[in-house]
């Protein structure tokens, strides 16, 4: 088994709100992040995918199909956009780091063919950053996350 | 879905590699120039890794309000512009990363209830890093 890592980066705002808050709780919840004008962060995505390497092409997976895919799925609708009012997955949920890395799992594990998803890191700042892993995910397909 | 949530931080200590155990030719011998009797420092960057489900009505595996808070008061100003071998926990163990990492470990595990931890990571310098999860994991 072997792991390949792919980056990308975006640059995307947002704003952390619950509307089931009063405005004191998400003004103490959230702080500076509850400003609903929102603020932006330049993200850096970390794909990790395993599996064999192929005999015949010495891949694990098709690194510009991969990156095709990373376009498509998760830098063509997050970049350059305002989470919360522009990506459908942040209408209900709140565009945490954690919800944000969830999502960009979700719309990529099912689109991957030849290799199989591991783990989806998301720094929000250098100091700041949220992993989400295959495992993890399968659990929670089961129910026992 | 379990989300794994990592945040970087920073402080600047001194220390000297030093064990009563040895005699004075073996601790040069085992600890080099880091046996220097004046001591020397470092500036520690430490990862703090926490686990758990993501909250539904926060979107927060931890509020990091409550981490750094946690990390400030407990860590850093411990450590922070101190000479390691004179901080109650290496009165008696060599204040190598390796034990400086299982220290900060079992500040958070006794002292942080509200996100399961999981590494604590700490890089003392750009060439090299040393990582703890506790006993159970190894």
């Amino acid at each position: 088994m072997v792991y390949l890592t792919r980056k990308a980066e975006f640059s995307a705002s947002h704003y952390y709100h619950n509307p089931a808050f009063s405005p004191e709780e998400n003004q103490r919840v959230f702080g500076k992040c509850n400003n609903p004008n929102g603020h932006g962060h330049n993200y850096t995505l970390e794909v990790t995918v395993k599996g064999a390497v192929d005999p015949k092409s010495g891949f694990v997976v098709d690194l510009k199909q991969l990156k095709e895919i990373m376009n498509r799925e998760v830098l063509d609708a997050l970049d350059h956009r305002f989470l919360n009012k522009e990506v459908p997955e942040f209408a209900t949920k709140i565009p945490t780091t954690e919800n944000l890395a969830v999502a960009i799992w979700n719309r990529l594990a099912p689109k991957l063919s030849s290799a199989q998803l591991h783990r989806v890191r998301v720094y929000e700042t250098p100091d700041l950053f949220v992993d989400v892993y295959g495992d993890a995910a399968e659990q929670n397909l089961h129910g026992a996350a | 879905m379990i989300v794994h949530l990592t945040r970087r931080y920073m402080f600047s200590a001194s220390h000297r590699l030093h064990s009563e155990q040895f005699s004075e030719e073996e601790n040069r011998a085992i600890y080099g120039k880091c046996n220097n009797p004046y001591g020397h420092g470092h500036n520690y960057m430490i990862e703090i890794s926490v686990s758990g489900p993501v909250d539904g009505q926060t979107g927060m595996v931890c509020n990091l309000f409550d981490l750094d808070g946690f990390v400030r008061s407990q860590i850093l100003e411990r450590y922070d512009h101190q000479n390691l071998n004179l901080v109650a926990e290496f009165t008696n163990t060599v204040p190598t990363t390796e034990n400086l990492c299982i220290a900060i470990y079992e500040i958070v595990q006794r002292g942080f209830m509200k996100a399961h931890l999981q590494k604590v990571r700490i890089e003392e310098t750009m060439m090299n890093s040393f990582e703890y999860a506790g006993e159970e994991s190894r």
